[in-house]
């Protein structure tokens, strides 16, 4: 950026009249709006007892989920593109043949390292198959590091525990299962 | 010395050069797409992937007469006066129109497939396809098949360009790869019975322009684009196969052969392909140690270098076995150590296995008996600071002597059977025995020292292969935690500052050893021919006389 660049605004900081320089009258105009607030209606919640609403939990990015198929298996094909999108190297799969006749290929492990994690969703738009989502679970804590690097199992039971309440986005976007 | 017109540009040919319009092309920068040809297999002309236009320009009035259909660049010879089109329309539209008939029956598994970021058939369909997908043909699935104990075929991603087919026909000699069915139905198969099993099988996965063939070893282990590719030169054996060592995160995937018409062409072995799984066993040995008593204390690379030089001074008479898989300049140091603690050193060449007999294939690739890559080298190297190239079983025969009280043993080979209780036997009684290696043998366990060292992949330096090329290969990963290349070690030595620089290694070596002078003008990538300066030695020596 220069100084004389047509497209910056310079702002000069506008001079302080009388009241200005009495101080109290600014002071009890910011508590006038302070008071105002107190008897408006509430704009936060009191979590954890009260829940904040998700807006639309189709585009909220929480916490991920591995999809499963009609037979509960696995979606995912292990072809590393989210790991590959992935911005903060948070995504480890091991892939290997897969066991069943259909698919040449699976992940034998899959963990994300949710710390790590920037939450900016590009797994989710990488993935061929929709086998990885951000969900709209938010409060994810742990009591270690070693636990918040999700592996498959946990993925997949994230999984289990959201899918009546959200089902897969692909499907709800109408794309085929 | 004759002139081709490509899209306007000039390209000389000589005479005697038997080029066709792939060639041609590429010197005048401009890349002809084909998936069928080769340089290193005959022409079929079936992927249809290269058609240009062409014509021929007449000498004596300069009109430029075009065929009016398009022509197979790779069967169309580049000679003087040859024209060749290949940015029109219509070659365009053909590119497209193959491209799309290519894609109709691919089932596009770009995402579980290991050639996805290398392929052929996905990058031409970006370069030259086009963006919609005319056919209503669903993609037929076939099941993967085993083609050997190296090589798996995904039948449906097959473009039938028949390359690998053709490999084994010309190249191996041994023919087991064939083309079934007719028309659409075609596939690749091996005969019944007969699966690809020859020692070079690797290569057809390389060939393959898709990801029909895929490679057991690799297969699923990593996606292509997360490696990072090193020129290196195999080790396995003698010939010094030009070869990218590609890894991740210092890890090795996969050993490809890198292109050197003067060496291995195009080519590598099974052996040398697959056998890098050394490198990263699970027994090799990590962290220095001692012996005291019976038992080994760890000790730290910091204190080495002022503990040898007390113990090796102290011992006075060294002996030192250079082995065969240490570079020239990892020689050089090694030789210049002990050379500076005790000037009458005895040098020795380390043990050289042999297994079986040379394997020469009908294209004249050779796979040598000789498992180590630098002989030739370490013997210049003797020849030079030794006089005479001592083996290492007369260096046993000098050990019964009982004059040496030190001895330095460096190995780095692929297996431990290098040496066995008997030999280890012979260097009983010794004040100070170092050994460097990356098992652990009987000798090992001898050691007054145990130094770990680096696999080639670590290394950084010159081997000389059999027929005296100097070829430099560079590190391609670290080594692990604990273990210290032996370059690194000897410079630190040495008392050397800073790191190793086997560039500066090596001129120095040229400048002293009459047997590498030639290497003072640096080392091209195709590698060093020796021999001429051995020839022009020779030459000035009969002059004299």
């Amino acid at each position: 950026m220069k100084p004389d660049d047509a497209q910056v605004n310079w702002v000069e900081e506008p001079k302080l009249g009388l009241t200005g320089k009495m101080y109290l009258p600014l002071i009890f105009s910011g508590l006038a709006v302070t008071t105002k607030h107190l008897f408006g209606p509430k704009m936060t919640v009191s979590f954890p007892e009260q829940r904040p609403e998700i807006g639309n939990p189709l585009i909220y990015r929480g916490v991920h989920r591995l999809n499963k198929d009609e037979q509960g298996r696995v979606k995912c094909v292990a072809c590393f593109l989210c790991a590959t999108a992935c911005p903060a190297h948070c995504i480890d799969i091991i892939a290997a043949p897969s066991p069943w006749p259909d698919r040449d290929k699976y992940c034998e492990s899959f963990t994300i390292d949710e710390l790590r994690c920037i939450f900016c969703g590009m797994c989710e738009e990488a993935c061929p198959v929709d086998a990885v989502e951000l969900t709209s679970l938010f409060d994810l804590t742990g009591r270690s590091r070693e636990e918040m690097i999700f592996d498959k199992e946990k993925l997949l039971s994230v999984y289990d525990m959201t899918k009546d309440a959200e089902p897969m986005k692909s499907r709800v976007m109408g794309a085929s299962p | 010395m004759g002139t081709v017109l490509v899209d306007g540009i000039e390209v000389p040919v000589a005479d005697n050069e038997r080029l066709n319009g792939i060639q041609a092309a590429e010197r005048a920068g401009i890349d002809i797409p084909h998936y069928c040809w080769h340089a290193g297999l005959s022409v079929v002309a079936s992927c249809r992937m290269c058609l240009v236009e062409q014509g021929t320009k007449d000498p004596a009035t300069g009109k430029i007469t075009m065929i009016p259909k398009v022509v197979p660049a790779c069967q169309t010879p580049a000679k003087d006066g040859t024209v060749f089109i290949t940015n029109s329309d219509k070659v365009k539209q053909c590119r497209a129109q193959v491209e799309e008939a290519l894609l109709i029956d691919h089932p596009i598994d770009c995402p579980i497939c290991d050639k996805a970021g290398e392929c052929r058939l996905q990058d031409y369909y970006f370069e030259h396809g086009q963006p919609e997908r005319r056919a209503d043909i669903r993609p037929f699935h076939s099941p993967k098949r085993e083609m050997g104990d190296t090589v798996t075929l995904f039948v449906d991603r097959c473009v039938m360009c028949t390359r690998c087919v053709r490999f084994t026909r010309e190249i191996t000699g041994t023919s087991e790869l064939m083309v079934t069915n007719r028309g659409s139905h075609e596939e690749i198969d091996v005969f019944p019975g007969f699966p690809l099993a020859n020692k070079m099988s690797g290569n057809v996965v390389d060939l393959c322009p898709v990801g029909a063939l895929g490679d057991k070893d690799f297969m699923y282990q990593q996606r292509v684009w997360f490696m990072k590719s090193h020129d290196g030169i195999c080790t396995g054996c003698s010939t010094g196969c030009n070869i990218e060592v590609e890894e991740n995160q210092d890890r090795v995937y996969r050993l490809k052969p890198r292109e050197n018409a003067q060496v291995n062409q195009w080519w590598m072995c099974d052996e040398g392909r697959y056998g890098y799984h050394h490198v990263h066993a699970e027994d090799r040995q990590v962290g220095p140690r001692r012996r005291e008593g019976d038992k080994y204390v760890n000790i730290e690379w910091n204190t080495v270098t002022a503990e040898m030089k007390a113990k090796l001074t102290a011992a006075g008479r060294i002996g030192a076995v250079i082995s065969p898989h240490l570079t020239i300049e990892e020689a050089y140091l090694l030789i210049k150590y002990v050379r500076s603690i005790d000037p009458a050193a005895v040098l020795a060449l380390g043990p050289v296995p042999v297994i079986g007999t040379d394997e020469r294939f009908p294209n004249g690739f050779t796979i040598h008996a000789e498992k180590a890559p630098n002989r030739r080298g370490i013997e210049m190297l003797l020849a030079h600071f030794g006089g005479k190239v001592l083996s290492f079983v007369d260096f046993q025969k000098e050990l019964d002597a009982k004059t040496l009280r030190a001895v330095w043993v460096s190995a780095g080979y692929k297996k431990s059977d290098w040496n066995d209780e008997t030999t280890a036997r012979k260097f009983a009684g010794l004040d100070v025995l170092v050994v460097q290696d990356l098992f652990s043998s009987p000798l090992w366990n001898m050691a007054t020292y145990q130094l770990p060292g680096g696999s080639f992949a670590e290394r950084e330096g010159s081997y000389v292969n059999f027929q005296d090329r100097l070829q430099t290969a560079k590190f391609a990963i670290r080594p692990p935690v604990g273990a210290w290349v032996e370059g690194q070690l000897y410079w630190r030595l040495l008392e050397r500052p800073g790191l190793y620089q086997s560039r500066k290694v090596l001129t120095e070596a040229a400048a002293e050893v009459t047997a590498l002078h030639l290497a003072l003008g640096g080392v091209p990538p195709t590698g060093l021919d020796l021999r001429a300066n051995q020839l022009a030695g020779e030459k000035k020596e009969a002059a004299t006389v």
